[in-house]
C-alpha cells in the first residue's frame, strides 16, 4: 500500500514577466502513496492551484517551473518535453476543475469528450470508443448513459457536469487525480455526492488523489494527510485529524478558530470570531523571514530575520515555525 | 423574545414570477421563483435565508428592495407598503432597505473615488451641504473600521475584505433599518471571513438594524441569525429559531442539508447523499415540491397541492406530511 505515486521535491514555480524572475511558490515537498487522498488547503493565492497546474504540465507563461522535481511513478514531469507531457496528461495524471461549464467543450457532445480519452489514449475506434464512454458515464452514476452520451453540457445540470468531468477524468484509469476546488460551484446536498463518488472512484482503483480546497472542513474530513499552504510556502503538513484538532503553525490555528463551523454556537455561543488581521501578501511583498510574520500574534524579532524552514513535530508532521504550539 | 406590536418587515403570500416562452410561438409559461412566502423580521434581528440555488431567496431581496415587481402578495416595511398601487416610491425605499452583495469587486463602481460612492446617495437624497457630507462619509468610515483618509482612494487600492467595508459603509450611509446581505462572505477568503461576520454583528447591535441574511453557508447562518427560513422551491419549508432549526430540524429538507456539511471533528461520519437534482422552478413536482429527493417520501407526498404549514413549537413551523400524522421518524 506504501507505494508512492507522486514525490515532489523542493518544487518552485517563478513569475518570469519581469529582469529577474520572482518566486511564487518556493520549496514544496510533499508525496502522495497510491490510494490516499492527500489535501492541499490555502487561501486564493497562496499557490495551491500552480502547484496543481505544474503537476499537471499546464502551466502558461509567465509562470513556470524553476527548480526542484515531480517524480510521477519516477519519471520527472518538471523536465519532460510537452510533446511527452501531453501523452501523459488524461492519462497518467488528470484534472477535475472547478467550474464544469467552463472546463468542458460547449461545441461536443458528452460521449465524443469521454471518447475521445479513449481514442487519444488507447487507440480505440470512434465506435468502441463510444461504447467506453457509456460505461464511464454509468460508472459515475448518470442515469440513462445511452441517452446522456448525445447531451451537449448546456443540457446538463452542475452536479451533471461535474459527473461528466469526472469520467474524463477516470477514463484512462490515471494514477493521480487532482482535484482543483471541484466543489465549490456546485449546491450543498449535490457537493456531498460528488466528492463522495470520487472518493469511492478513487479507493476502488487505487488511484492517489490530491485534493485542492479553501474548505478545511472538507479536507480534514475526507483526506488522510493535509498540507497547509500560505503566501507559496506550505507551513504545516499533519494526518487529516490533527490538523483540525491540533494546529501547530499559528496560520492554520488562525484558520480553525476563524471558521463559524457548524455546531459552534450551541457550543460556545455568538462569540466573537478570532479574527487574523491584515491580508495574505502579493508576490512581490513576501516578508524576508517568516512570511506569516506581519499577522502572526507570536511573533518575535528571530521570525523577521531570516526565512523559516520545515522542522518534525514530536507528534507527527512538520511544521515552518519557531514558536509553533 | 417578545414580539413587538408591528415587525419592521413583514411578508404575505408573496409570489415573483417571472414569463417566459420557449420559441417565438411557444405558451407562454411562468417560473415560480418565489411561489407563497410569509417572513416577518423585528428591528435588531438578524433572519437568515437557506437554501440552494434556484429556490428564489434572491428573488425575495429584490422583491423587497423592489428591483422586480411582486407578482402577488404584500410586503410591509418600517408601516408602509411597499406592493401593489400603494406603494411607497423608490427613494423612499432606498431609505429604509438597502443591500449588500456578494462580490464587492464588481460592485463598487471602479471609476469613482470612495468619496463619490458613499456620497452620491447622500446628494440624492437631499443632503445639499458638503460639509455635512463630508462628516458623514467620514462617520461611515469609522464605523466599519476604515480611517476616514482613504475616501480620496479608489476601490481597486483595496483587499476584498477591505472592498466589502466599503460596501458595507455604502449601504448604511443613508441609515436604513434592514440591510439585506446576498452571500456577504461567500466571495472573500477564509482569514478575512470573520472579520465581516463579526463587523456585520456588531453594527447590528449598534444601530438596531434588521439583518436579512442570504446565504448557503450554514455555519455563517448558524453563527449570525437568530431566526431561521429553509427555502426550496420557492417556498419556505420550515421555519424557526436558530437554535430549533440546527438543534432539532423537523423538514428532512432542513436534516439533508444539515448533514451535508462535512464535520471536520467527526471524519467517521459520512455526509448524507440525498440523491437526485434540484428540480426546474418551471416544471415543479406535483405534490410536495420535495418528494423526488426526500429518503422518507410516502404516497400522499406525489399528488396535491403539497403540505401547509404544521406548527411543531410556538416559533418553530414545517410543511412536511410526516409531521401531520405523527411519525415515529420525526
Amino acid at each position: 500500500m506504501t507505494e508512492t505515486v507522486l514525490d515532489v521535491r523542493d518544487l518552485a514555480i517563478s513569475l518570469c514577466d519581469g529582469p529577474t524572475p520572482v518566486a511564487a511558490v518556493e520549496g514544496v515537498n510533499f508525496s502522495i502513496n497510491r490510494g490516499e487522498v492527500f489535501g492541499l488547503v490555502g487561501e486564493s493565492g497562496c499557490g495551491k492551484s500552480l502547484c496543481a497546474l505544474a503537476l499537471a504540465g499546464l502551466l502558461k507563461a509567465p509562470m513556470a517551473i524553476s527548480g526542484g522535481q515531480i517524480l510521477l511513478e519516477g519519471r520527472d514531469l518538471a523536465t519532460l518535453p510537452p510533446r511527452e507531457m501531453r501523452h501523459l496528461r488524461g492519462n497518467k495524471v488528470s484534472m477535475i476543475f472547478q467550474e464544469p461549464m467552463t472546463a468542458l467543450n460547449p461545441l461536443m457532445t458528452v460521449g465524443d469528450q469521454i471518447g475521445e480519452m479513449f481514442v487519444l489514449h488507447r487507440g480505440l475506434t470512434a465506435r468502441a470508443a463510444r461504447m467506453k464512454a457509456i460505461e464511464a458515464l454509468e460508472q459515475v452514476q448518470v442515469s440513462s448513459p445511452e441517452r446522456r452520451i448525445n447531451a451537449y453540457p448546456h443540457q446538463l445540470s452542475g452536479g451533471m457536469r461535474q459527473r461528466v468531468m469526472i469520467a474524463i477524468a477516470l477514463a484512462c484509469d490515471p494514477a493521480l487525480l487532482i482535484a482543483d476546488e471541484p466543489t465549490t460551484a456546485l449546491d450543498v446536498t449535490i457537493q456531498a455526492e460528488i466528492v463522495e463518488l470520487v472518493l469511492d472512484l478513487c479507493r476502488a482503483r487505487g488511484t492517489a488523489v490530491m485534493m485542492i480546497s479553501h474548505d478545511l472542513g472538507l479536507v480534514a474530513r475526507i483526506c488522510n494527510r493535509v498540507a497547509v499552504m500560505y503566501a507559496g510556502q506550505i507551513v504545516e503538513q499533519r494526518s487529516a485529524g490533527d490538523i483540525f484538532t491540533a494546529p501547530a503553525h499559528p496560520y492554520t490555528r488562525g484558520l480553525v478558530d476563524a471558521l463559524p463551523r457548524l455546531g459552534r454556537r450551541l457550543e460556545r455561543g455568538q462569540e466573537r470570531l478570532t479574527e487574523i488581521g491584515g491580508v495574505v501578501p502579493a508576490i512581490r511583498d513576501f516578508p524576508q523571514g517568516c512570511r506569516f510574520a506581519p499577522r502572526c500574534g507570536r511573533v518575535t524579532p528571530e521570525c523577521r530575520a531570516a526565512p523559516v524552514s520545515m522542522t518534525d513535530l514530536n507528534k507527527g508532521g512538520r511544521v515552518r515555525c519557531l514558536h509553533h504550539v | 423574545m417578545i414580539p413587538e406590536a408591528e415587525p419592521l418587515l413583514s411578508v404575505q403570500g408573496l409570489k415573483v414570477h417571472y414569463p417566459v416562452r420557449h420559441g417565438w410561438r411557444g405558451k407562454p409559461l411562468a417560473v415560480k421563483a418565489v411561489d407563497g412566502v410569509d417572513l416577518t423580521l423585528h428591528t435588531g434581528q438578524c433572519l437568515g435565508l437557506v437554501g440552494e440555488s434556484g429556490c428564489g431567496k434572491s428573488s425575495i431581496a429584490q422583491a423587497l428592495l423592489g428591483l422586480v415587481p411582486a407578482t402577488e402578495g404584500v410586503i410591509r416595511l418600517d408601516g408602509h407598503e411597499i406592493t401593489g398601487t400603494a406603494k411607497v416610491p423608490a427613494m423612499a425605499l432606498a431609505r429604509s432597505a438597502q443591500m449588500v452583495f456578494q462580490d464587492p469587486m464588481s460592485s463598487l463602481n471602479p471609476r469613482q473615488t470612495i468619496r463619490e460612492i458613499l456620497s452620491g446617495p447622500l446628494r440624492l437624497h437631499g443632503m445639499t451641504d458638503r460639509a455635512e457630507r463630508e462628516a458623514r462619509v467620514a462617520e461611515m468610515l469609522s464605523l466599519v473600521g476604515m480611517a476616514p483618509e482613504v475616501a480620496s482612494r479608489y476601490p481597486h487600492e483595496f483587499s476584498g475584505g477591505q472592498r466589502q467595508r466599503l460596501c458595507i459603509a455604502r449601504a448604511l450611509i443613508l441609515r436604513p433599518k434592514l440591510v439585506i446581505c446576498d452571500e456577504p462572505v461567500s466571495a472573500l477568503d477564509v482569514s478575512i471571513r470573520a472579520q465581516i461576520i463579526n463587523l456585520l454583528l456588531e453594527l447590528k447591535d449598534r444601530l438596531g438594524i434588521a439583518l436579512l441574511l442570504i446565504s448557503h453557508d450554514l455555519g455563517v447562518v448558524e453563527h449570525m441569525s437568530d431566526r431561521i427560513a429553509v427555502m426550496y422551491l420557492g417556498r419556505i419549508v420550515e421555519e424557526g429559531g436558530w437554535r430549533e432549526i440546527f438543534t432539532a430540524p423537523a423538514h428532512p429538507y432542513t436534516r439533508a442539508l444539515i448533514s451535508a456539511i462535512p464535520d471536520p471533528m467527526h471524519r467517521d461520519r459520512a455526509p448524507a447523499r440525498l440523491g437526485g437534482e434540484i428540480p426546474s422552478p418551471l416544471s415543479p413536482p406535483e405534490g410536495c415540491a420535495f418528494h423526488p429527493r426526500c429518503p422518507l417520501a410516502m404516497p400522499r407526498c406525489h399528488s396535491g397541492g403539497g403540505p401547509e404549514f404544521t406548527r411543531i413549537s410556538a416559533d418553530h413551523r414545517a410543511r412536511c406530511h410526516l409531521l401531520q400524522t405523527g411519525n415515529p421518524h420525526v
